[in-house]
C-alpha cells in the first residue's frame, strides 16, 4: 500500500477501518444521540462536515503549523467550524438543536475529528484529507444509523418519527421495549455490531491476552 | 448546604458523566486495561474538572453572557456564541499550566500522571461538564461542587471498569467479541447498575 488512491481513502473507513468499530474514536456522541433517526442524521451530517473541512483546513496550513503548538492550532480550527455548525443548526433546525443540546459542542472533542486531523491531514494533501474526512464521517454515520435504527424501531415502534408498529398505549399491538430508549442499550447494540463486523472480517479480531488450554479429560486412576 | 450535598450526590451517582451521559468514552475505553493507569487518569480528571468548571463559570457569567459586559458600557452585547472556543481554550490552557506547575513542584506526581495530562484536553467529559454548567445556569458555588462531583463520578466509573477488565482478561470470550466488543457490553451492564441510582434526591 505505497500509493493511496482517492477511492481507498474514501471507502476504507466505512467497514475495514471503521472509526468506532476499530479505531475506538468518537464513541461518546455515538451513544447519546441515537434514540431517534432524525436527530442521528443531523448529528452524522454535522460530524461529517466538520471532519471533512477541518481535515481540509489543517492540511492546507500543515506546513506552517509549528510542531509544539499543533494541538492548539487544530483545536482552534475545529472549534471555529463547530461554532459555525452550531449557529446554523440553531438558525434552521432549532428543535433538533435543542434535542442535541450539548452534543453539538462536543463535536470539538470528538476524537474522530482530532484523530484524523492529527493522524491523516498533517501528512497528506488537501484533496485526500478532505476525502478522508468524508470517509471517516461516513463510517461513523453507518454505525450510528445502525444503532439508531434498532433503538427507534424497537424502542418506540417508529422510524423517522413515523409510527410503523402501533404501540399498546395508542391502542395498537406492539409493546415497546423501553430498555432500548435507555442509555445502556446503546452499549449492547454497539458491542453486538462490533461482533457482527468482526465475524464478517476476521482480520479485525483482537489477540487474546491468555489462551484457554484445551479441556482435557483425565481418567480416574 | 443541603443543596450542595444533593448536587454532589447527583453529579457523582445519578448523572454519572461516563455511565449516564457517555462522556469521555474514548479515554474511558482505551485507558481502562490496568487499575493503576485508570486511577492516575481518574485523579487527573478530578483535579482538572474542579479547576476548569468554576473558571469557565466565571468567564461565562462575567464576559460572555448576554448583558454581562454592561460594566464596560456594552449592555447589548451577547458573546455567548464564542462560548465553545473559549471553554476549550481555557481547558487547554489550564491543562498546560498544570503540567508545568506539576513538573516544577511535584515531579513525582507529574511522572505518575505522565501522558494522561495532555490527553485530558480532548476528554469530552471536561468540555461536557463546562457545557452542562452553562446549560443549567449554575452559580459559582454550585459549579465548584458540580465540577468536583462530576470528576469523582468519572474516576469511580473508570476504576471500576478497569477492575472488571483485569479479571475479564482470563475468561474465554467468543472470538469476535474479544477486546472492544466485550468491553462495550460490560460498560452497558455497569450503566444498567448505575441507573438504579436514578430518582434518588436528597
Amino acid at each position: 500500500m505505497s500509493e493511496i488512491t482517492a477511492k481507498q481513502v474514501l471507502f476504507e473507513p466505512i467497514f475495514n477501518n471503521n472509526p468506532i468499530g476499530l479505531q475506538i474514536l468518537g464513541i461518546c456522541s455515538a451513544l447519546a444521540v441515537t434514540t431517534s433517526m432524525n436527530v442521528t442524521i443531523v448529528m452524522c451530517l454535522s460530524v461529517t462536515a466538520v471532519t471533512a473541512f477541518s481535515n481540509l483546513a489543517v492540511s492546507l496550513v500543515r506546513a506552517q503549523i509549528p510542531n509544539s503548538i499543533r494541538i492548539i492550532a487544530q483545536m482552534t480550527i475545529i472549534a471555529s467550524l463547530v461554532i459555525v455548525v452550531d449557529q446554523l443548526l440553531k438558525a434552521y433546525a432549532y428543535e433538533v438543536s435543542k434535542q442535541l443540546s450539548v452534543f453539538v459542542g462536543l463535536i470539538i472533542t470528538n476524537c474522530i475529528v482530532m484523530g484524523r486531523a492529527e493522524g491523516f491531514a498533517m501528512k497528506n494533501g488537501p484533496w485526500l484529507s478532505f476525502l478522508d474526512g468524508i470517509g471517516n464521517g461516513l463510517g461513523y454515520s453507518v454505525m450510528l444509523l445502525f444503532v439508531a435504527f434498532f433503538r427507534e424501531l424497537l424502542g418506540a415502534g417508529s422510524l423517522f418519527g413515523v409510527t410503523l408498529m402501533v404501540p399498546v398505549s395508542q391502542g395498537g399491538w406492539y409493546v415497546p421495549n423501553g430498555l432500548l430508549l435507555l442509555p445502556p442499550s446503546a452499549f449492547f447494540i454497539i458491542g453486538l455490531a462490533i461482533w457482527a463486523l468482526r465475524a464478517w472480517k476476521p482480520e479485525q479480531v483482537e489477540e487474546a491476552d491468555f489462551k484457554m488450554s484445551r479441556h482435557t479429560h483425565k481418567e480416574a486412576f | 448546604m443541603e443543596h450542595y450535598i444533593s448536587l454532589l450526590i447527583k453529579a457523582i451517582f445519578v448523572e454519572n458523566m461516563a455511565l449516564a451521559f457517555f462522556l469521555g468514552m474514548c479515554t474511558f475505553l482505551a485507558i481502562s486495561k490496568k487499575i493503576e493507569a485508570a486511577t492516575g487518569l481518574g485523579i487527573a480528571v478530578v483535579v482538572v474538572l474542579t479547576l476548569t468548571v468554576p473558571v469557565n463559570n466565571l468567564i461565562y457569567n462575567n464576559i460572555l453572557r448576554e448583558g454581562a459586559l454592561s460594566w464596560a458600557g456594552l449592555p447589548n452585547t451577547d458573546l455567548s456564541f464564542l462560548g465553545l472556543i473559549t471553554y476549550i481554550g481555557v481547558i487547554a490552557a489550564i491543562v498546560q499550566i498544570m503540567e508545568m506547575v506539576l513538573d516544577k513542584y511535584i515531579p513525582a506526581l507529574y511522572a505518575a500522571l505522565g501522558v494522561f495530562l495532555p490527553l485530558i484536553t480532548v476528554n469530552c467529559a471536561i468540555l461536557g461538564a463546562a457545557l452542562f454548567m452553562v446549560e443549567r445556569d449554575y452559580t459559582f458555588g454550585e459549579s465548584v461542587v458540580y465540577g468536583f462531583g462530576a470528576g469523582v463520578g468519572w474516576a469511580l466509573a473508570i476504576v471500576a471498569l478497569a477492575g472488571i477488565r483485569e479479571k475479564l482478561k482470563y475468561s474465554d470470550v467468543p472470538e469476535g467479541l474479544r477486546g472492544l466488543g466485550i468491553t462495550f457490553i460490560t460498560v452497558g451492564l455497569m450503566s444498567l447498575g448505575f441507573m438504579s441510582f436514578s430518582g434518588i434526591s436528597l
